[in-house]
């Protein structure tokens, strides 16, 4: 067996704890898992039934732990996991699965199957198997901040855009400032509008804030290719910066598995507890609405509605803020159908924007949201995600489907109540 | 021979089954209880407990928006479990029999409602074995250990339904051949997924206290 092949068997079985032991001993074989999961529904391949992913993992437990695994692994009549299987494996737990979370919502006995998933791909790393994108998507992140490349200089450029369209001064590396806010490298490349939004709304609603040179990326590829340590090293830039600059709160981006990362798994990751708190952005914004400190003047007529991002809605908590947002700004909000909790995921998320090979199963299976939307009939489609937003357009554009996109922190700064400084843009 | 038979199967063979059973599945929960899951370290916005709790209970109403094959395993499901515990429990003769072992009992269900739960739960279960066979998804999953499980569940319900209505065998062969698939049900049962009568509720806690944990009511 090669080195790389027993790394991997050893760290799929050091991931088995009592829940992943639980839920392969619970499993009834019913196949529910299959009906919630986009990959499925879209494709009728069974091969994406959500238990399936797990099939090496399921029999490393198996003969790790139960009577009759062990028994017929002794009388060697087992069948081992091997490199081959781990290479079939790992499109499925790559490419069709986006850690979207509705397996664990819709399996009848209560597997959290997605938290397996997560699990699996840290003993596929470990043994090598890992999409290509997905690798030199990491490496960027580790070796230069960002899995796309995007540095300080790219920050900085986009910060002097934002001062010079807002006549205000964006704060860098201010010291004892209450909140940090950190962005995502997909809206510093392509949505850099979320850095004057959040600039014009701080500054109307008099909250004290900074960016950090040190720590403003909160996309995490050691969260979506499975490794921990990665994962860690990645999260640590962030912690480093918040306590350097001593602030009380670290403001998680529109950006959905960043704040999985940053909310629920760092302090895991790192081992320790925040000196912090983390607040998403789009929850930060709702209580300077609820306190009266956000003051909108304006609405946007037009018939629009939400997609939830899986990992802040779903698998995040953060579920009616961006609906009290909406309905301050949007009098025709209306919500697409198993919206909330239930949304269907853009398809993108969990690393398969990264992925290359996985680029045609995404598209097909934007087919979900494509009925959604047209059960919904709506010219807008507002998210809080600038992974989804770029899946959205996607999909929206080889579908010709004529609905415009949008960010709703960016939407909700649109109708700021004018101050002498700054102006809708 | 047949005597003996049934008196063994009634005394010793029942001890066996119980104590099998009994052992069997405390170790199998105890052993994943130990396995043991690091509690995290973030800041909790909800109660794990209150999470835990409302899961285990609130799993078996869910009945998500299906089509089709999804619809058909629910109900089919849901009409084998009623059917098979209401056979169980509200069976009089199954209450006498849990009265001369735990020394309290309860009201039993007339014959005729348990009749039709029986044969409810007996439709139910051939109507999923042949799911099993032509879903292309279960047959993915499926193995030897569920065309196992599906026997050992399905012969105690066919002979008790037999022995009722002393069909088939005489009386007495019937009796013994009806415990006898109970113990056998009792002795695998530990062994496979049939252990989920128990785990699930642990299953459905781990589930539910990472949404309870994360303030999210699912």
């Amino acid at each position: 067996m090669s080195t790389s092949l027993q790394r991997g068997i050893t760290t799929l079985l050091a991931q088995i704890d009592a829940p992943v032991a639980t839920f392969f001993s619970t499993c009834v074989h019913c196949g529910l898992c299959a009906e919630s999961c986009l990959f499925y529904t879209e494709t009728q391949d069974p091969k994406y039934t959500p238990i399936h992913k797990l099939e090496p993992m399921r029999r490393l437990w198996q003969q790790e732990y139960t009577f009759w695994g062990k028994l017929l692994k002794k009388a060697g009549l087992s069948k081992p996991v091997t490199d081959e299987e781990l290479t079939e494996w790992e499109p499925l737990v790559y490419d069709s699965c986006t850690l979207c979370g509705r397996c664990s919502l819709a399996c009848p006995v209560g597997n959290d199957i997605t938290y397996m998933v997560r699990k699996m791909r840290e003993g596929m790393v470990a043994s090598g198997h890992a999409p290509e994108g997905l690798k030199g998507a990491t490496q960027r992140a580790i070796e230069q901040g960002s899995p796309m490349g995007v540095n300080l200089k790219t920050l900085k450029a986009q910060i002097k855009h934002a001062e010079k369209e807002t006549g205000l001064t964006v704060p860098l590396d201010v010291e004892d400032a209450d909140y940090m806010m950190v962005l995502s490298s997909a809206e510093v490349a392509d949505y850099p509008e979320i850095i004057s939004a959040v600039t014009r709304i701080f500054k109307q609603a008099d909250v004290s804030w900074t960016l950090a040179s040190d720590g403003f990326e909160g996309t995490n590829s050691g969260i979506q290719i499975g490794s921990s340590d990665l994962a860690a090293d990645i999260l640590g830039r962030i912690v480093h910066a918040a306590e350097r600059l001593k602030v009380k709160y670290v403001i998680s981006p529109e950006c959905g598995h960043a704040y999985t990362a940053l909310r629920w798994e760092g302090p895991n990751l790192i081992g320790r507890p925040y000196p912090f708190q983390v607040i998403h952005i789009i929850e930060l914004l709702d209580e300077l609405r609820s306190s009266g400190r956000l003051k909108t003047d304006s609405v946007d007529e037009t018939r629009m509605t939400f997609h939830d991002p899986c990992q802040m809605v779903r698998r995040g908590g953060v579920i009616e803020q961006p609906r009290n947002l909406l309905k301050q700004v949007a009098p025709n909000f209306v919500e697409m159908p198993d919206a909330g909790v239930q949304n269907w995921c853009c398809g993108g998320g969990g690393g398969v924007s990264a992925n290359h090979r996985a680029e045609r199963l995404r598209i097909k299976v934007f087919s979900r949201k494509k009925s959604q939307l047209e059960a919904v009939d709506a010219k807008l489609l507002v998210t809080s995600c600038s992974n989804c937003r770029t899946m959205l357009l996607d999909g929206l554009e080889l579908n010709h489907m004529d609905v415009e996109v949008i960010g709703l922190t960016e939407l909700i700064a649109d109708h700021l109540t004018d101050n002498a400084e700054g102006k809708a843009s | 021979m047949d005597q003996e038979l049934l008196l063994w199967v009634r005394g010793t063979g029942l001890q066996i089954a119980t104590a099998v059973f009994v052992l069997g599945m405390s170790y199998r929960v105890l052993h994943l209880l130990l396995l043991g899951r690091k509690p995290s370290l973030a800041v909790a916005r909800g109660s794990e407990w209150a999470g835990g709790l409302r899961t285990m209970w609130q799993r078996s109403f869910m009945l998500p928006s299906l089509s089709g094959r999804g619809l058909f395993t629910v109900i089919a499901g849901y009409v084998f479990h009623v059917g098979f515990l209401i056979t169980l429990f509200f069976l009089s003769q199954h209450i006498d029999l849990f009265r001369a072992v735990f020394g309290f009992g309860w009201p039993a269900l007339p014959r005729g409602v348990i009749d039709v739960a029986a044969v409810l739960a007996i439709g139910a279960m051939v109507a999923l074995l042949v799911h099993r066979f032509i879903d292309p998804v279960k047959r993915l999953l499926s193995g030897f250990e569920d065309f196992l499980t599906w026997t050992l569940s399905f012969l105690p319900l066919l002979t008790g339904f037999m022995l009722l209505r002393n069909i088939g065998f005489e009386y007495l062969t019937l009796l013994t051949l009806h415990i006898a698939s109970v113990e056998l049900l009792m002795v695998v049962a530990p062994f496979t997924k049939l252990a989920h009568m128990f785990t699930t509720f642990m299953a459905r806690w781990y589930n539910g206290a990472v949404n309870g944990f994360k303030g999210i009511n699912a």
